[in-house]
């Protein structure tokens, strides 16, 4: 279908420009989507739209998951809770076995009932190597469908927490229509026309656009009485950030899920844009910017070290500056705002860093680092002069001027750190083989525990190649097992985990291992020129992640649309 | 002339040879992993999972193999008419990404470079008959081929686009338009198409127009001009002389000039958010997607000959000097 679409595109413009034929105006033509019944959104999509299959977590177009795959549940993180979407309920019927009710009367977009047994397939396929959750399997026995609504799991060893992250997480795919395929087909096809259970149908693609048209047999409709307002969502291929700023004032675009340095003049000064909070940081939180030192070089492994260029550091400074307020700075222990009440306060207060150069420079003095050769730059307590380079992806003109205050602060306080900036794939690949002595990092998000956290920080064995966590190569074999601990607690038993999490905090708040810096935000600026209704932290309003991004619709980014209104209503 | 063709194409095979092995070598010299860079884009990945996702897709893009077996595997797929699948746009394939951004590309390119040589060398040469013009417009065709690419199509988005409304400044049509045969849809197609391909002719036309004017009055000063005028010719005559002269080297330019021009459109569709080639490799670079930039570049490459052969068959039909000189070399 998206081939017919550009090649008459493509043809026509050479056929006019052949003729030499140029012309003005225009601007929407009538043959268009009706304008009041669609949402245009931006912001995840950085190429076109080249495979809706949602075993690939990392690239399926906008929306492949949520509009057309779902989950058995969403997590809100707003609310911290679960809330049954294909499942019905859920049960531990013993320690290791777990059961999941699907409500009644699901089905696929093709007709067929969605059941037990498509729960089961979807597991399965993670036998699969190359399929992302594929370590299920090194933890979980069995899967089989007792009956029509009813899938048990046996677990060999139950991690009550990683389990919950994956029954929210992993959408359930057709089992009629993915049987018969093959790993390659599994894990390597473009699964062109997805057939899910969701609120919206495919319809259309091209090089820089997606169009999605609402699902009239949705089962919400019927189930939960939830309408999705939009009848079509376009969403755009990400342009310059002057274009997308141009669209969303011109009420092209509805919601933009761009990092817009400046957005905050145009939310204060443009009564017509607005965002989650009215006034700073006008963004909710969606993961925090660590600093990773590389521990296995000297001198990031001394945890006096570490907390003396933590304490050096001034976010406000970051903050105020490159973010003009958009983030705000994060907690000494890192954890999202989502998840305050697992910070133990009375440890912050005891053992947490803030900046103070004096406190950074006593912890130096007192540690042994002291300058030796006069070069206004300590020394290690060995004699050794210390150089090091911190390193963010060229071209991210935010962080780059972050890391600059960072060496900035640094300096100040005597450690002698500069800041480079090397393509992202170079920085990747020096970061997955350690060889660094500072980076900044983000890429663990918002999730329902802040076991997820926990993992990215302190994951051991150390591997030659550390992709997705513990770039900073830090072991420590007592917070590993107690994050273990922690993966193996049950979710509802809050308090269980809380007493864990104190004590990895004691430990993570006097080693310092990695600095947490500021909380990025979920960028996310809407027009509520054609729709309104949108996310707010007003209390009338709708309390959803306002976003298009990837594996976001599962923490009921996708509620977002049956909340909206059109606009002048 | 078959001997000249001969030799010609010979040429024209071991460049492609040469530009494509180096497109080929060049990606893989920078730092970075394409399959790295693609699963570090997912919003969480185990690192046990993430290892085997690895190895599974190095193995499905062949990147565990040595080099030189990597090199000619590029070859053999080549000469099937593969050139692989893409990293970045996983699964697609790069024949077909390339196909669908090329004719967006072509539609810049081919119009605004031809109308610009026929237009600029009609405008230098009737500029070099006034003193006034010669005045006035030549500065401004200076300025004009001076500017960058890519900053005039700023200037233009920023001007006629935002400032004075008149043309929306970016993608291929409006996004809210259904593509079919119907007129809102074509007027749509055209006022996306027209800035950028704006921004290429006026930097382009400056160029030719003042090669022309400048080869305009050498022409007219030279003995043969001064002949015909002594003889009594018609002013008419002699310019029309004059022309047919002074188009000689502009046609070699054309062909010296395609790979810059190239360059520029390239640029051009990034401001405008065009989706050619242009974006295409910009991304392809920054994903490391070795498939996609050598498919794009081999584009290019093959294009660019294609031109520069068609301008080298043109000089043997206008210049009859040529055609004397191999007819010569037969004998």
């Amino acid at each position: 279908m998206g081939n017919r679409l550009r090649w008459a595109g493509a043809a026509l413009v050479v056929s006019l420009a052949a003729a030499g034929c140029t012309g003005g105006g225009g601007g929407e033509g009538e043959g268009g989507y009706p304008r009041a019944q669609t949402l245009y959104t931006t912001g995840t999509q950085w190429g076109p739209p080249a495979n809706w299959n949602p075993i690939m977590n990392w690239e399926y177009t906008t929306g492949t998951v949520g509009y057309v795959y779902e989950p058995l549940f969403l997590y809100d993180p707003l609310a911290g809770e679960y809330i049954p979407w294909l499942a019905e309920s859920e049960e531990w019927v013993d320690e290791d076995t777990y059961e999941v009710t699907l409500r009644e009367g699901v089905e696929w977009s093709d007709g067929e009932p969605l059941t037990a047994q498509d729960v089961v397939f979807t597991y399965e396929l993670g036998r699969f190597e190359s399929v992302p959750y594929s370590n299920v399997w090194d933890w979980l026995e069995s899967a089989e469908a007792v009956d029509e609504r009813t899938a048990r799991f046996e677990f060999e060893t139950p991690r009550y927490q990683e389990w919950a992250y994956f029954t929210y997480s992993n959408p359930i795919v057709p089992r009629h229509l993915w049987q018969d395929r093959t790993e390659e087909e599994v894990t390597a096809s473009a699964n062109e026309n997805p057939v899910g259970s969701g609120p919206y149908l495919y319809e259309d693609h091209s090089e820089d656009r997606q169009v999605y048209r609402r699902n009239p047999d949705w089962w919400a409709v019927e189930a939960l009485d939830m309408r999705v307002a939009p009848e079509y969502i376009v969403d755009i291929v990400n342009t310059s950030n002057e274009v997308t700023q141009r669209l969303l004032t011109q009420g092209e675009v509805d919601l933009s899920n761009n990092f817009l340095p400046g957005i905050n003049q145009t939310i204060e000064g443009n009564p017509t844009i607005t965002s989650y909070f009215e006034e700073p940081p006008y963004m909710l939180a969606a993961n925090t910017a660590w600093l990773v030192p590389n521990t296995t070089r000297e001198p990031m492994d001394d945890p006096e070290f570490r907390r003396a260029l933590a304490s050096s550091i001034d976010l406000q400074q970051i903050v105020e500056g490159p973010y003009s307020n958009l983030v705000e700075p994060a907690d000494p222990t890192g954890l999202l705002p989502a998840w305050q009440d697992y910070v133990d306060a009375d440890l912050v207060e005891e053992h947490g860093f803030s900046h103070d150069p004096q406190e950074a420079e006593s912890i130096l003095a007192e540690a042994g680092y002291e300058d030796t050769d006069g070069d206004g730059f300590v020394e290690t307590p060995d004699g050794d002069p210390i150089d090091l380079t911190l390193i963010v992806p060229s071209g991210w003109s935010d962080w780059m001027e972050a890391a600059r205050i960072i060496s900035e602060n640094a300096q100040a306080v005597g450690i002698n750190v500069t800041e480079e900036f090397p393509d992202q794939a170079a920085l990747t690949d020096q970061r997955a083989a350690g060889e660094f002595d500072l980076v900044i990092n983000n890429e663990r998000q918002l999730s329902n525990t802040p076991w997820t956290y926990y993992d990215y920080m302190f994951r051991l064995p150390v591997q030659d190649s550390q992709n997705t966590v513990n770039f900073g190569r830090y072991e420590n074999e007592e917070l590993w097992d107690l994050t273990q601990e922690l993966a193996e607690t049950p979710v509802d038993d809050t308090e269980a985990m809380r007493a864990t999490i104190s004590e990895i905090q004691e430990i993570q708040l006097q080693e310092t291992p990695i600095i947490p810096l500021w909380y990025n935000g979920l960028w996310s600026q809407y027009s509520t020129q054609h729709w309104g209704n949108w996310p707010s932290d007003a209390e009338d309003a709708p309390h959803y992640l306002p976003t298009t991004w990837r594996n976001y619709n599962q923490l009921g980014a996708v509620l977002t649309l049956t909340e909206l209104e059109p606009a002048g209503r | 002339m078959r001997r000249y063709l001969a030799r010609k194409i010979l040429i024209y095979a071991l460049t492609f040879f040469v530009a494509v092995s180096i497109n080929w070598l060049i990606p893989r010299l920078m730092p970075g992993d394409p399959i790295r860079t693609m699963l570090s884009r997912g919003a969480s990945g185990d690192e046990a999972s993430m290892e085997r996702m690895r190895a599974y897709y190095e193995q499905t893009f062949g990147l565990d193999e040595p080099a030189w077996q990597q090199y000619l595997n590029f070859w053999t797929s080549l000469a099937r008419g593969d050139l692989g699948i893409s990293v970045w746009l996983f699964p697609q394939p790069v024949t077909e990404i390339l196909l669908s951004a090329v004719p967006y590309t072509l539609a810049l390119l081919l119009p605004a470079t031809l109308l610009s040589w026929v237009a600029g060398n009609r405008f230098g040469a009737f500029a070099a008959r006034s003193k006034w013009l010669d005045n006035t417009l030549l500065p401004l065709g200076y300025v004009l081929t001076a500017t960058p690419y890519m900053w005039l199509g700023i200037l233009l988005a920023w001007g006629l686009g935002i400032v004075a409304g008149w043309f929306p400044t970016a993608g291929p049509y409006g996004f809210g338009s259904i593509p079919g045969w119907n007129w809102p849809f074509i007027s749509d197609l055209v006022s996306h198409w027209f800035l950028p391909f704006a921004s290429l002719f006026l930097v382009a036309f400056g160029g030719w127009a003042i090669g022309m004017r400048n080869m305009i009055i050498y022409e007219l000063e030279a003995e043969y001009s001064t002949y015909l005028e002594a003889l009594g010719a018609p002013r008419r005559l002699v310019r029309r002389y004059a022309f047919r002269n002074a188009v000689l080297p502009q046609l070699t330019g054309l062909a010296v000039q395609l790979g810059t021009i190239v360059a520029g459109a390239l640029l051009t569709e990034i401001v405008f958010a065009y989706p050619g080639l242009g974006n295409l490799i910009l991304e392809a670079l920054n994903n490391r997607d070795f498939f996609l930039l050598q498919g794009a570049f081999l584009f290019i490459v093959v294009g660019v000959l294609i031109a520069n052969f068609i301008v080298d068959v043109i000089y043997v039909v206008v210049d009859p000097r040529t055609r004397t000189q191999m007819q010569g070399s037969a004998a």
